[in-house]
């Protein structure tokens, strides 16, 4: 048996570098089932790159073996979709927070969606931002009163992350709890493997600032979202939807954006056309 | 009379066919055998407003607008008196109008200048699909001496997919329009063009800069428009494309930049071109390029500022943001080129930089050579093309930070087995990990800061010409003015030494200190109007006792003439 054709498991994917987040931090558990998808789809450390941005979770990077890109605040998914788009051999992970990836991200998370480049995104949702120690974000409910910022509660409609993922033409969207493992990495593993731009909202509590976040293990429903294939049938799931059942919500088949990189002329020809 | 060079202003409304006929004399003189530049002006709206074609032909290389016109042609009056400060003209100059078009201005005929009717509009009607553009031009080839069979010719190239129609009406109408012009005393008659052993070419500046990025090897492109940078952007699309590359179309500028990083990341080299406010929307993004040592070039297109500013005529007032902006002790490259064939070399050399140090370089273009068009010789073909130092696959305890006597790192490409590692914009040891130690960010400041110091950029670190005890010390655009009004100098025994700085940052204060040897006094030449170059030169070069700058604002472009002025005083 060579190198190449060894067995890789999670342990492969993992860095010997601790991470920064506190005990009991669902992202842990989320760190844990990205490298159990990328062994269970034994793909090569060295053909994988995980980008992220900024906050808790964006921090991933630097915890796997494989290419990382720890970019800046709310970048992550122009950051990969340059590198997906010059290096379409590569598997191309994002990682990020909620404030990452909708409040100074939101833009880019629109773009990206509907640009559908084969790549899957993983939000770790806590409703919070835990790397200034706990103000409210775009997934916040408006009457949270525990931050110094609004002490009053944001007063602001809590975004819903898969209906504009939805709405935005995502090619694949899912929603798990870091508090099972094993269903995150699967849908990570199904996200990969769907061709175009995978969405995966991971309720993923936050123990320091969101302590009532424990209590997400009693609510959440495992599983009973089901791939829908169709933009109105997954729509209509989402009306009646509370953000805390989890699975495939969608998957679409819109072929994936890849500019051709066939090259069909010579610089000489192209300088040619200069001369008067 | 003939002479060396004249400056031709087409004007009209829009849709007159302006620029047109600018394009085609300036084609039809490339034809000839000359040398040529083309500015634009436009009103602000979108489209229909007035425009203005100046063409400078000549017998030698043409790298600035000159003081004045020898004709203004317009092919109608509409709004085209707004263009008056833009069109200086002379009494010994010449109007050449259409009355049935409407009087001339009062701010034009301030000039006193001579004036001339030319009935365009009867003339284009006589001919069946004749358009008064055409009438113009063949006007203005008569008067200046340019063969008509060439102007036809070039035309006739021109409208070959149209059908044989339409090239007989345009061709009877510049016939028709030369043949006007007999009893018009001509302004200025060209002088023969010079046998020339060089193939010429046609070239803008943002197409300049787009043709040294791919000569540099670069392969990525993410693009958002911004006038006056958009052609660069659009230049690269097909020919990126036919070249094997990508170009993306980002959301913003925001992304744009990161996305350059990421393809740069992936090992691919990458450029993205924008104006002013994109730049300042990028410079996040470039101080992560520097702290994670990701190549990426960004062309600046440089507009008046600041805010919106005056997105359409060119300014040299970014050089503060491009050298100071960043947050951070933060060296990174920044370039400008002179002319716009030195678009090609700078942007070239610019991608040859950033890859060999990896590090982000900044090219400070601007409007007026972006958007202008010139016959130039054929730039030179260069070695400049993008190496990166790689890792070695399965490189034992792999360290893509790791302190090497030149501060240049091997950066494994992804793909590459056994040196996985993440780059991060956070400050960290030589492996790559998060470090706020003190001995890693001095350690990891010094290897940034020494790679950049260190290189040896050779001489084209600045254009260095002439001699004597006084300096003229410049950059950028405006560098074409002031050699001509040096010419005129020395045609007049005033000599003085010119030194155009090609590499702004890193400083390279041994060879300006060299290049200044035996000089008594400077002037510093820039268009700003906070004198942005002259402090920059204060804070990092030894400079003569006596320096004076002489520094304005856009939007009227440097003349040669306005500099001698300032010299024969100052001298």
């Amino acid at each position: 048996m060579t190198a190449q054709a060894q067995t890789l498991t999670a342990k492969d994917f993992k860095s010997d570098i601790k991470p920064v987040w506190c005990p009991g931090c669902g992202d842990f558990s989320v760190l844990s089932a990205v490298t159990k998808a990328l062994a269970e789809l034994q793909l090569r450390p060295e053909k994988v790159a995980v980008v992220s941005g900024i906050g808790c979770s964006s921090r991933i990077p630097a915890y796997t073996n494989v290419y990382g890109f720890h970019g800046v605040h709310g970048r992550a998914l122009a950051t990969a979709t340059g590198l997906k788009l010059a290096r379409p051999d590569m598997t191309v992970v994002v990682t990020g927070g909620d404030g990452d990836g909708f409040s100074i991200g939101g833009n880019h998370f629109l773009h990206a969606c509907r640009r559908n480049v084969d790549m899957t995104y993983i939000v770790m949702d806590n409703e919070v931002y835990g790397m200034t120690k706990g103000q409210a974000s775009p997934t916040t409910d408006p009457d949270w009163c525990n931050s110094k910022l609004t002490p009053e509660g944001p007063g602001v409609t809590k975004l819903r992350p898969l209906n504009l993922a939805l709405a935005a033409g995502a090619n694949f969207v899912g929603r798990g709890f870091s508090g099972d493992p094993n269903e995150v990495a699967r849908l990570i593993a199904e996200g990969i493997q769907h061709p175009g731009f995978s969405f995966i909202q991971v309720l993923s509590p936050c123990v320091t600032f969101r302590s009532e976040q424990r209590g997400w293990k009693d609510i959440v429903r495992k599983d009973t979202l089901k791939p829908r294939h169709t933009m109105a049938e997954a729509m209509q799931v989402l009306a009646e939807d509370d953000g805390f059942n989890t699975g495939i919500l969608f998957a679409g088949d819109r072929p994936p954006f890849q500019p051709g990189q066939k090259a069909v002329t010579e610089l000489a020809a192209i300088e040619r056309r200069f001369a008067s | 009379m003939a002479t060396h060079s004249v400056s031709i202003a087409f004007a009209g409304s829009g849709g007159a066919g302006v620029m047109t006929a600018g394009q085609i004399l300036l084609d039809a003189a490339a034809k000839a055998g000359y040398y040529g530049l083309m500015t634009r002006s436009s009103g602000p709206q979108i489209r229909g407003g007035e425009a203005a074609a100046m063409v400078r032909i000549g017998t030698k290389p043409i790298a600035a607008v000159d003081d004045k016109f020898d004709v203004l042609i317009a092919f109608d009056w509409g709004n085209v008196h707004r263009f008056a400060a833009e069109i200086p003209l002379l009494p010994d100059s010449l109007i050449l109008t259409d009355p049935s078009q409407g009087e001339i201005h009062a701010a034009l005929l301030a000039y006193r200048t001579r004036v001339a009717d030319l009935q365009m509009a009867a003339l284009a009607k006589a001919i069946p699909g004749g358009r008064v553009n055409m009438v113009g031009l063949g006007a203005i080839a008569a008067l200046i001496g340019l063969p008509i069979d060439t102007v036809v010719e070039v035309v006739s190239d021109q409208l070959k997919k149209k059908g044989p129609e339409a090239l007989q009406a345009s061709a009877a109408a510049i016939r028709a329009g030369a043949e006007a012009t007999a009893g018009i005393e001509s302004p200025a008659q060209l002088a023969p063009a010079l046998p020339s052993s060089v193939e010429h070419w046609n070239i803008s500046g943002n197409e300049a800069a787009g043709l040294g990025a791919v000569r540099g090897g670069v392969r990525f492109c993410a693009a958002y428009p911004i006038t006056p940078a958009t052609e660069v952007l659009e230049w690269l699309a097909p020919n990126l494309a036919d070249l094997g590359g990508v170009l993306v179309q980002a959301e913003d500028e925001l992304a744009s930049i990161n996305m350059c990083l990421g393809a740069s990341f992936g090992g691919v080299p990458s450029i993205t071109a924008t104006s002013g406010p994109g730049l300042a929307l990028m410079i996040e993004a470039i101080g992560l390029g520097i702290a994670s040592e990701t190549p990426v070039v960004v062309v600046d297109v440089m507009r008046g500022g600041p805010s919106t500013g005056i997105p359409t005529k060119s300014e040299q007032s970014d050089l503060n943001i491009a050298i100071y902006g960043m947050h951070g002790d933060a060296p990174h490259l920044v370039l400008a080129p002179n002319a716009i064939d030195d678009c090609v070399f700078t942007t070239q050399w610019a991608v040859h930089l950033a890859e060999a140090l990896q590090c982000p370089a900044i090219v400070l273009s601007d409007q007026g050579m972006g958007q202008s068009r010139a016959v130039v010789d054929r730039p030179a073909d260069l070695a400049f093309i993008a190496r990166r130092v790689t890792a070695e696959a399965n490189t034992q305890g792999y360290r893509r930070y790791a302190l090497t006597g030149t501060g240049v790192s091997p950066m494994a490409v992804p793909g590459t087995p056994g040196c996985m590692y993440t780059a991060d914009g956070l400050e960290h040891n030589e492996r790559g990990t998060p470090s706020s130690q003190a001995a890693d960010h001095q350690k990891q400041m010094d290897k940034r800061a020494d790679k950049l110091a260190d290189y040896d950029y050779g001489n084209h670190w600045a254009d260095i010409e002439g001699d004597g005890e006084v300096a003229v010390i410049t950059w950028g655009s405006i560098t074409g003015a002031v050699r001509e009004a040096l010419d005129r100098m020395a045609e007049r025994g005033l000599k003085a030494k010119l030194i155009s700085v090609r590499l702004l940052t890193p400083v390279q204060p041994e060879k300006m200190a060299a290049a200044l040897a035996g000089v008594k006094k400077a002037l510093v030449i820039e268009q700003t109007h906070s004198a942005q170059f002259y402090h920059f030169l204060r804070a990092f070069y030894r400079l003569p006792a006596e320096v004076e700058v002489f520094h304005r604002p856009g939007p009227l472009p440097v003349r040669p003439g306005e500099i001698e002025s300032k010299l024969a005083a100052w001298m």
